[in-house]
């Protein structure tokens, strides 16, 4: 026999967090862990534990893509892996002094667009090493790459290359418009 | 790509004050309000209705899948077909699109399209954390993380490759705060200067807080149908004569460089030295007003429109817009601000409500609010539905509305005109 007209939910001592009560606003939380696979973009990741850029051209119509893409978007035909130079230049650029809730704690960052020679499309990362007033269109930049991978793309991030101060700004730090 | 399905109307619409917070109204709350105060301006009962669209953005801001199923059931439009739409900043414009697809097909005479989106269940930065989730999770998302950001750099590119200012930019916030002075449905009406632009604190360089939107709770509603019941609902109908869209690649970095897709009012040698769009422009943008112009009969952009709502999310997007619909020639964006060409009293009229800059930008209601706002326009009803005539345009034969997702990688484009 398991009818039980006394049964008693269990209740638990958590309490809930309220932000007022009048509407009736309470806190609530979700929190998930992905098992997220990289899938045919694994290479770009394995690759920046070696210290090299991967992107992609068509084999077909040798489009070059800055970026991991298996297929080509001009033709539709299979793309394979090339190494981009670890020499880029800055095709645009902004200073985020403010971001998502998770970047937060990492702001002002600088990020980047880079063009590569030889490859039609662009690459973005994050830039260190000069301010909002340093960096400029065209701006030469250097890959450099973490020894302790996250498996990320910010595994790679640049750097201003050697003497590549503004022209036209002698003491190196320009206002811009 | 012809368009010949049945001709398609705006028969009502209503919207509600959107605002940073409401705690006090959920969705389906905000969207019956809006949705009666447009079933009641032209006296529509629910057996009158053949369907509806749900437009919504994201399903993390509420945490709750299938939201429109429950605002389908709280309006009482069950069992009636209903779908939910989706597409970043673009939801409301392509759900718009959708209704005018549901009626032209002939499968409804009468569609409800309803938006929504309740930003204020997250403080501000965790909602730009969800709305950086429509970036590439692989790629873009852990690098940069936030739209304001991606937009800057975009504008960087503007200023580089057209000489476009940042006065230029500001111009645009104070065109539209201004604008919202009269419109009572706005969340940030303002009277502005260059130098409250300039100083208000930087997100994203050049971008300041006041060259970006809000975020904000609030809902749309749209009412189309086909040509005999709009004639039968009401005697001043709106036409929704072209619509129009276009789609980009998801990373930023993926943009092309080639040429120009010209309208008819353009040649190529316009164009000679430009890569495009690069990050400069919106090829989806250009893409939607191509369809939406042929569908129209548009062949003169400028003289042909005489108001346009458009998604003004940044100030910058909002210059690069006037290039893409052919207001005026790529590069001459910054110009066309400078002078005065889409003030209230200019050329052509843009974002006479105060734009997402000013009204706010609950994603999924935004590009219905724009829907909304022109059918009041067209139909001259400013002054009754906005207690001011203020921003009534004198004789407004036809609007354009443009809706915007992403980086530039869903944009819509209607065109709504008074029948003749």
């Amino acid at each position: 026999m398991t009818i039980n007209p006394d049964a008693k939910m269990e209740e638990s001592q958590n309490g809930t967090e309220i932000y007022s009560t009048d509407p009736l606003v309470v806190k609530s939380t979700y929190s998930i862990d992905y098992i997220h696979s990289y899938a045919q973009d694994s290479e770009f990741f394995r690759a920046l534990g070696k210290k090299k850029l991967m992107g992609s051209r068509c084999k077909k119509c040798h489009y070059g893509y800055a970026t991991p893409r298996s297929h080509c978007m001009m033709c539709g035909a299979e793309t394979e892996w090339v190494e981009l130079p670890t020499k880029g230049k800055i095709h645009s650029y902004t200073t985020c002094y403010f971001g998502s809730e998770v970047f937060l704690p990492q702001t002002p960052f600088n990020l980047v667009l880079v063009e590569f020679d030889g490859f039609d499309s662009l690459f973005m990362a994050r830039l260190i090493g000069a301010e909002q007033e340093d960096m400029y269109v065209g701006m030469p930049i250097v890959a450099k790459f973490k020894r302790l991978q996250s498996f990320s793309p910010t595994d790679v991030y640049f750097v201003p290359a050697k003497g590549s101060e503004q022209p036209s700004s002698s003491n190196g730090k320009k206002k811009r418009r | 790509m012809k368009h010949k399905g049945r001709k398609v109307y705006m028969v009502s619409g209503g919207v509600t004050k959107f605002a940073k917070s409401t705690p006090d109204m959920d969705f389906r709350l905000r969207v019956k309000k809006a949705f009666d105060y447009a079933m009641n301006d032209v006296n529509l009962t629910l057996e009158d209705i053949d369907g509806s669209v749900a437009s919504y953005f994201s399903d993390h801001f509420q945490r709750q899948l299938m939201a429109g199923i429950m605002v389908q059931d709280y309006l009482g439009l069950t069992p009636k077909p209903s779908k939910r739409i989706e597409g970043g900043g673009a939801t409301g414009g392509l759900a718009f699109q959708s209704g005018y697809e549901a009626i032209a097909s002939g499968r409804m005479d009468t569609c409800a399209v309803y938006g929504f989106e309740s930003m204020s269940h997250v403080n501000t930065w965790k909602g730009n954390e969800f709305i950086a989730l429509a970036s590439d999770t692989n790629f873009d998302y852990p690098v940069g993380g936030f739209y304001t950001g991606y937009y800057a750099m975009m504008a960087v590119r503007h200023m580089h490759e057209f000489g476009t200012t940042v006065e230029q930019l500001a111009k645009v916030s104070i065109k539209n705060h201004a604008n919202a002075i009269d419109n009572p449905y706005s969340q940030s009406p303002m009277k502005l200067t260059v130098d409250d632009v300039r100083k208000s604190p930087m997100v994203s360089y050049p971008l300041t807080r006041l060259d970006v939107c809000t975020m904000s709770d609030g809902a749309a509603v749209a009412i189309l149908a086909s040509e005999e019941k709009a004639f039968e609902i009401t005697k001043h109908p709106i036409e929704i004569t072209g619509i129009g869209t276009g789609t980009d690649t998801m990373r930023l970095a993926d943009r092309p460089f080639g040429k120009v897709p010209l309208l008819p009012n353009e040649k190529a040698s316009d164009y000679k030295n430009l890569k495009y769009p690069g990050i400069h422009s919106f090829r989806a943008g250009r893409t939607a007003a191509k369809e939406a112009y042929a569908a129209a009969g548009i062949t003169d952009p400028i003289n042909e429109i005489d108001a346009v709502e458009l998604h003004d999310a940044y100030t910058s997007s909002e210059v690069q817009t006037y290039e893409d619909l052919g207001l005026c020639k790529y590069g001459e964006g910054g110009q066309f601000i400078d002078e005065g060409k889409s003030k209230l009293n200019g050329k052509v009229p843009v974002n006479f409500s105060g734009g997402l800059l000013a009204c706010g930008h609950p994603v999924g209601a935004s590009g219905i609010m724009q829907g909304v706002f022109m059918f009041w326009q067209l139909q001259k009803t400013i002054k009754k539905h906005f207690k001011s005539d203020k921003l009534q345009l004198n004789n407004p034969r036809r609007g354009l509305i443009h809706s915007h997702a992403g980086t530039g990688t869903y944009v819509t484009v209607s065109v709504m005109e008074v029948p003749k």
